[in-house]
């Protein structure tokens, strides 16, 4: 049927730069566009390249700190905004999901000159609470989502049976929760990892991130290696997505 | 016995209304001072004036937003709002068949179907676009392969222009026009399209009588998910756009890092917003009368 | 043949390794009330879809009015289905739910207009014209699917399981106003049901199904009284069997031995042509036919089982119960409250049952 042949049509040109920049990304030639053998060549370019490498591990250690807070605070929120009831509760969804709705280009024009007035330098860690200030939202819509399909007769079974309220968290919620925890850690990770736009805004000079530094790269001229480093990149986000979403099954 | 641990549970309960607060509390402080105070403070500083060597000197004047009415400015901002429909209007076209198709296989392909599509969209943005300035390029993938198939003698001039932009935008949010659409059209009561051909409908109508209508609140989340990003689209036109690809986002940029006028980038910036806000708000009130006309079982 | 409206020839379906239809040939007259009745999974449902070309045959044609519907699709056939959860689009009022197919056939509004009214009085819901579908009854809302199949004037309406969502009360009430109205129109009606009772009221003719084959066709006085296999005896009412060699048979007419009840002699059975001596047979006898007498009496020329009343339900109009005869046959008998002052048979009591021989219906196993 038409319909399929469609479906099939749009299925493909979602995948076909992805798969484009991987296999040419194997590509011998220097001159990107023509085929000219296989070769691990621009791996190893990418291997040895210092700047590279150095924004790649700035970008690790960011996605980590920036996790971590937003775990923190995301799942004591998320557990928070359930338990309350009535009118405050609107408004304060609506304050949490926030950064949802604003354009990226807002948040870090926004996170850029509040830093400035503040008088707080730029660097990495303003990265942080850039990347921390937008992935706050996933992780609680995540969350939130996984503790709204919970029983809530199990709290207060627990609770009957003489638990405290620590008591009842560590052993009756947070088991239950965890594995959307664990999803939605992941997926603000791989964000975080990801991010291009807040992070141009707020990041101080020698702080690059990955992004970052794939975007000068690119702004300079196309080279092989950013095939190779865009496949490595595309390879890890999926397996990254992948393991949040086998977290998710559970 | 009774009474005593009536109390208890009443304080227990109320005791639970106040701790579900305290857990609110540190995200929402973090989420106040880090993203409603850096609001608040681009308001602040649209209304104030540029500094000779950037900066803000702290004067009211609305000369930003005065100055937003020139021309210039409005050809940028009709252009965005321009390029964020057009890529709606693509993402809807290429979305809805797809959308069909899927909601229609039985439901174990449907998942893998759903995950496929959104495999991409969680890869780097920064790649993706990357991508297609590999294949567009004149020395780019497309035209070696045109060229070498004696298709055309001249490399094709596709990248750095409105069109490599409203196929990167199109590409990049097709996901999220696709997921709605496909939550609505799965809602509708597969009895009802089969009624439609039992009385003489054909594809076209029965699209326009039948799915349209039913699946109205998916087909205008999915519009708004989309048009809402592209209107903020900065790294698209940055890359795949050329000098008169201009949108809002490459605007505000430009303001703020190179013209170093923060009051005019944050005027800039407030109006996106109320764009964006508006769009939201049309969102919202196209919803409300949909609560009573449902898929019907 | 001029007057048949719909002629299924050699029809097979198959659902996966499962056979839904299996060979089915059927005729069905212009103007007939039609039924397909059977049990779920009896294939009914696979024919009717096939009707209205929601699904392909994988043998076999069908043809409607003469013309062959192969390679048409549903909304190219003269054809229009009443689903059984009706299908009503909920977005439209009844009368734009009504006007649909005449809308789609590019109908002038006049006169689309003028066909809708007529089409509401005739099932009787003109003030609801307005209403939305969610605002109607079950009942209301059936016949509004009716009338949005009605209105094209199709050669054919199909209906599946018209009457299935409704309660018992309606469900009557509508049996009636469903046959009053394709009398009415004359159109040819097809109607898929696993009601047995519900065929019998409203059919021209019926065909019992099972497992995807014709058990029988025919008028439904004839499935009742005369049925040709055990399925459809059993299915189109109660079954009161015995089985036995067959006898004597000379001039339509023979002796059935029972295998399981000693007799003095043998129960008188009509046969019918073909039938010899010496088959295994089963004859079967509804138990309205049959009049039940305490005691132990023999009647010279109606047919006489001896047994005992093991169990006895009063329903108000009648006595319903079932008699052991012999070891292990029983009878299912309804002794009606005909006369005042009948008293119904004790448990446990003796009983004659008793019947015209005419009435015993002789089917061969095979």
């Amino acid at each position: 049927m038409w319909l399929r042949g469609i479906s099939g049509l749009s299925l493909a040109f979602l995948y076909l730069p992805i798969i484009v920049l991987v296999v040419f990304s194997f590509n011998a030639s220097r001159l990107s566009a023509v085929w000219q053998g296989f070769s691990w060549h621009w791996y190893g370019v990418l291997r040895h390249d210092e700047a590279l490498l150095a924004a790649a591990a700035n970008s690790l250690w960011v996605a980590a700190l920036s996790t971590s807070i937003v775990v923190l605070l995301g799942v004591p929120a998320a557990m928070g905004l359930e338990r309350l009831r009535g009118r405050g509760r609107r408004s304060l969804e609506t304050i949490f999901l926030l950064p949802l709705v604003l354009p990226e280009v807002m948040m870090g024009v926004a996170l850029l000159l509040f830093f400035v007035m503040i008088r707080w330098p730029l660097s990495l860690a303003t990265v942080v609470i850039g990347h921390a200030a937008f992935n706050l939202p996933v992780v609680i819509v995540m969350v939130r989502a996984r503790l709204q399909k919970l029983d809530p007769r199990l709290e207060e079974a627990a609770r009957d049976l003489g638990a405290s309220a620590w008591q009842t968290f560590c052993r009756i919620t947070w088991p239950l929760v965890r594995p959307a925890v664990l999803g939605a850690a992941l997926l603000a990770f791989t964000i975080s990892l990801d991010d291009f736009i807040v992070t141009f805004f707020v990041a101080g000079p020698g702080s690059t991130t990955l992004p970052l530094r794939v975007y000068s790269m690119i702004k300079s001229g196309i080279s092989p290696e950013i095939n190779a480093l865009s496949s490595v990149l595309v390879l890890s986000s999926m397996g990254l997505v992948g393991l949040s979403l086998a977290f998710q099954r559970r | 016995m009774n009474q005593s641990s009536f109390s208890v549970e009443s304080a227990a309960g109320s005791r639970s209304r106040f701790a579900g607060f305290r857990l609110l509390v540190p995200g929402l402080l973090w989420t106040i001072v880090f993203c409603l105070l850096p609001m608040i403070v681009v308001l602040a500083v649209s209304f104030a004036t540029r500094g000779t060597y950037g900066g803000v000197v702290w004067e009211f004047s609305l000369d930003n937003y005065r100055d937003l009415l020139h021309p210039l400015y409005g050809r940028i901002f009709g252009q965005s709002l321009l390029m964020a429909g057009m890529t709606t209007g693509l993402c809807l076209a290429l979305g809805f068949p797809l959308a069909y198709y899927i909601a229609r296989l039985p439901p174990r392909r449907q998942a893998l179907w759903l995950v496929l599509i959104m495999i991409p969209f969680w890869t780097n943005f920064l790649v993706r676009t990357y991508a297609w300035i590999f294949i567009l390029r004149t020395e780019g993938l497309l035209n070696t392969v045109l060229i070498q198939l004696h298709l055309i003698s001249t490399p094709l001039d596709l990248l750095y222009s409105n069109q490599a932009v409203l196929l990167g935008l199109a590409y990049g949010y097709l996901p999220f026009m696709v997921l709605p659409l496909y939550a609505a059209i799965e809602r509708v009561d597969p009895a009802l399209i089969e009624a439609a051909r039992d009385l003489y409908a054909d594809r076209w109508s029965l699209f326009r009588r039948v799915l349209l209508p039913l699946t109205k609140p998916g087909m205008i989340a999915g519009c708004v998910l989309v048009f809402i990003p592209s209107l903020g689209a900065f790294l698209t036109p940055d890359l795949l756009g050329g000098a008169r690809s201009m949108m809002v986002g490459n605007l505000i940029q430009h303001e703020y890092l190179v013209a170093r006028d923060w009051p005019l980038g944050s005027a800039l910036s407030l109006v996106l917003m109320l764009m964006v806000m508006g769009s939201l708000l049309w969102y919202f009130r196209a919803q409300a009368p949909q609560a009573g006309a449902g898929g019907g079982r | 043949m001029a007057d048949l409206s719909i002629d299924m020839r050699a029809l097979v379906k198959r659902h996966g390794a499962t056979l839904a239809v299996d060979h089915v040939s059927l005729k069905i007259r212009r103007g007939e009330f039609f039924s397909l009745l059977g049990p779920s999974g009896a294939g009914k449902t696979s024919l009717l879809r096939m009707l209205a070309g929601f699904e392909t045959p994988d043998a076999g044609d069908i043809l409607i009015d003469g013309q062959s519907m192969a390679g048409v699709p549903p909304n190219r056939r003269p054809v229009n289905l009443v689903f059984q959860s009706y299908a009503l689009f909920p977005h439209m009022s009844v009368a734009e739910n009504v006007a649909f197919g005449l809308q789609m056939k590019r109908v002038p509004r006049a006169e689309v207009a003028e066909r809708v009214g007529a089409t509401l009085e005739l099932v009787r819901l003109s003030e609801k014209r307005d209403r939305m579908p969610g605002q109607l009854s079950g009942g209301e809302q059936q016949r509004v699917a009716l009338a949005r199949a009605l209105i094209n004037r199709p050669a054919v309406v199909l209906l599946d399981e018209p009457l299935a969502a409704l309660d018992q009360q309606l469900r009557q009430q509508m049996q009636i106003e469903l046959k009053a109205i394709q009398a009415q129109v004359g159109i040819t009606f097809v109607c898929v049901t696993h009601h047995q009772e519900e065929a019998l009221a409203l059919s021209d003719r019926l065909a019992v199904m099972q497992q995807g084959r014709v058990m029988q066709v025919g008028r439904p006085e004839d499935l009742y009284e005369r049925p040709e296999n055990l399925f459809v005896a059993r299915f189109v009412g109660v079954s009161n069997e015995v089985r036995g060699t067959l006898a004597d048979v000379q001039a339509g007419e023979g002796s059935l031995l029972p295998n399981e009840v000693s007799l003095s002699r043998g129960i008188r059975v009509p046969v019918r042509a073909g039938l010899q001596s010496g088959i295994q047979v089963v004859m079967t006898v509804r138990p309205e036919r049959i009049r039940v007498i305490p005691g132990h009496v023999t009647g010279a020329d109606m047919n006489c089982l001896h047994g005992v009343v093991e169990t006895m339900r009063y329903i108000g109009s009648e006595w319903q119960g079932v008699v052991r005869i012999g070891e292990s046959v029983r009878w299912t008998i309804h002794a009606s409250n005909a006369t005042s002052g009948s008293r119904p048979v004790a448990l446990g009591a003796p009983v004659s049952l008793q019947w015209n021989p005419g009435d015993g219906v002789v089917i061969p196993l095979t």
